[in-house]
């Protein structure tokens, strides 16, 4: 009994660490004051003032425009990579193939983003492409660090997934790329689901890669919000805070539903 | 013969887009870290000069340059020993959190797993700017410790190296949950029971018993914590003050202040070199040596 109660405690404990700082930012969102410390009163200027601020909304767009574009396309090629790990014998310098989808998982962002900047301008001054960074180097970098994280969930999954039924659908006389697009794919979509939600977040939230690759025309949201509180407080970032916790907890849930959904 | 085509196209397209944006980069890195520096644009002189017959134009002076000067070397151990604290505190939180999470009963087992990591899902700035306005001299902090009277006047809780490390423990925290958990899960629990009946006491027990049955969650989560600090940028510049330098203040500065491509370069390849490198190598040791011993 005293065991139980002390790790009802802790369990207690660890939860509010974790949700209190969620919820103070909540509560502020709601204050008054222009002094975001000093509480005046129940309020919703902040989130009026947030939908009016038309550098918020715009960097909002890009980002969510970046966010969705890259997603799809380090999906695509994730699961490529997760298919070709568990499926496909052959590849050629195999160990390299692993070094490649891997690293960027382990790699800090900085170095990351300093690699990609100087790449596309050394990239600029060999074919004279890209003439200006922006949108498109943000979309590329970002592709290129979520498709390792696509590919381990597809690789998991891959890897429980019962072999039989592909066997079963090739007996039954149907070629190898029909039994990708009917019986495969079909199968593990909750998952790809789950790779495509990790790396729209990803995305959205990455602040370093984008601020090294991006340009003008292209202040992503983490961008706009570092600006704005890296010196002091905001109130109208602790609106936002509110909004885009909320929404990105569902989508948190959402992906939990999709990962979840193969383990019984 | 379809077969073969289709293979090739699943296995060439990743490659073809990981080598040219992912393995070019990095070798540009490397490239540029061994160039000689000039006043320019770019700054830095080609490493292959033709005019006079081909010449090969590198230099270590970069690499000579950093390692010659506290200023960067201090900012590395700066960061590993941030790394490891804040390893050690997540470690410490993390740990009985995990465990008591993996002894409940199935239902409230997955509700807290989803509750523990839904957080990480949220906006990884707006957790750090929410420590901002917690740690303010009249933040909510300050203000429960004045109430009850611990301190007679707002402590400066912001901009020091303490917030720079609870910033990132909180931030961090489900990283090292979740392969702990994974971990403590598959462990029966009868074995618990059993050295309990066998007379070890609790303090026996956790550490003959539980605590090297968690290693390899240790170790996993330990790296997914430990790897990404080091190279932290953001949580020492929201949270941080000028009483320590981080490594990734320090190349952000070196690239973006000074313009000093090759320095920063240098520092970047070092940093793969020295921090990450040995991590990975160690990963892939450790994961034969638990396989041969069935961990």
């Amino acid at each position: 009994m005293k065991s139980s109660l002390f790790k009802s405690i802790v369990i207690f404990l660890g939860l509010f660490f974790l949700y209190f700082p969620i919820l103070v930012l909540i509560f502020y969102s709601f204050n008054e004051n222009k002094r975001v410390m000093v509480w005046k009163g129940f309020s919703l200027r902040w989130y009026n003032e947030l939908f009016n601020n038309e550098q918020i909304i715009e960097a909002f767009i890009i980002s969510i425009k970046i966010a969705a574009l890259s997603a799809t396309f380090a999906t695509i090629l994730g699961v490529m990579i997760g298919y070709s790990l568990v499926r496909i014998r052959k590849i050629p310098f195999k160990s390299f193939y692993i070094f490649l989808s891997s690293t960027p998982l382990v790699l800090p962002e900085l170095i990351l983003g300093l690699s990609m900047l100087l790449f596309f301008i050394s990239l600029n001054n060999v074919i004279g492409f890209p003439s200006s960074r922006g949108q498109l180097t943000i979309f590329i970098s970002h592709v290129t660090f979520c498709i390792a994280f696509v590919a381990i969930i597809i690789q998991a999954r891959l890897t429980d997934f019962n072999k039989n039924i592909e066997e079963a659908a090739m007996d039954l006389g149907y070629n190898y790329t029909k039994v990708l697009y009917k019986i495969t794919l079909p199968i593990i979509l909750p998952s790809i689901i789950a790779g495509w939600l990790l790396a729209f977040t990803i995305s959205l939230d990455d602040l370093v890669v984008a601020s090294f690759t991006t340009g003008p025309g292209a202040n992503t949201l983490p961008i706009v919000v570092f600006s704005k509180v890296r010196l002091g407080l905001s109130p109208e970032v602790n609106a936002l805070s509110a909004i885009l916790m909320f929404a990105l907890i569902i989508i948190g849930l959402f992906y939990f539903y999709f990962n979840k959904k193969f383990k019984h | 013969m379809k077969n073969k085509l289709f293979e090739k196209y699943f296995v060439f397209s990743p490659y073809f887009w990981l080598v040219l944006f992912f393995f070019i980069p990095l070798a540009i890195i490397f490239k540029i870290s061994i160039s000689v520096s000039e006043w320019g644009m770019p700054p830095y002189q080609d490493i292959f000069l033709f005019d006079n017959g081909f010449k090969i134009n590198t230099t270590f002076e970069n690499y000579i340059y950093i390692f010659s000067d506290y200023y960067y070397i201090g900012s590395f151990v700066n960061s590993l020993f941030l790394a490891l604290i804040s390893t050690f505190f997540c470690l410490l939180i993390g740990f009985p959190l995990a465990f008591y999470i993996a002894t409940s009963n199935v239902r409230l087992r997955n509700i807290l797993l989803v509750l523990v990591v839904i957080p990480f899902w949220s906006s990884f700035l707006l957790r750090v700017y929410a420590w901002k306005i917690i740690l303010q001299n009249n933040g909510i902090l300050n203000v429960i410790l004045l109430n009850l009277g611990i301190t007679s006047e707002p402590l400066q809780l912001l901009y020091n190296q303490y917030a720079v490390i609870m910033g990132i423990v909180y931030t961090y925290l489900p990283l090292m949950i979740l392969p702990l958990y994974g971990y403590l899960n598959k462990f029966d629990l009868n074995l618990i029971e059993a050295s309990k009946d066998l007379g070890l006491n609790r303090f026996k027990t956790f550490f003959k018993v539980i605590l090297p049955l968690s290693v390899p969650g240790i170790v996993a989560g330990s790296l997914l914590v430990f790897i990404p600090v080091v190279g932290e940028f953001i949580i020492p510049e929201m949270l941080g003050g000028s009483d320590r330098l981080y490594y990734g203040k320090i190349l952000w500065e070196e690239f973006f202040v000074n313009r000093n491509w090759p320095g920063a370069s240098a520092l970047a390849f070092s940093g793969i070199i020295i921090l990450v490198l040995p991590i990975v190598i160690f990963q892939i040791l450790y994961s034969r040596w638990s396989q041969k011993n069935e961990i």
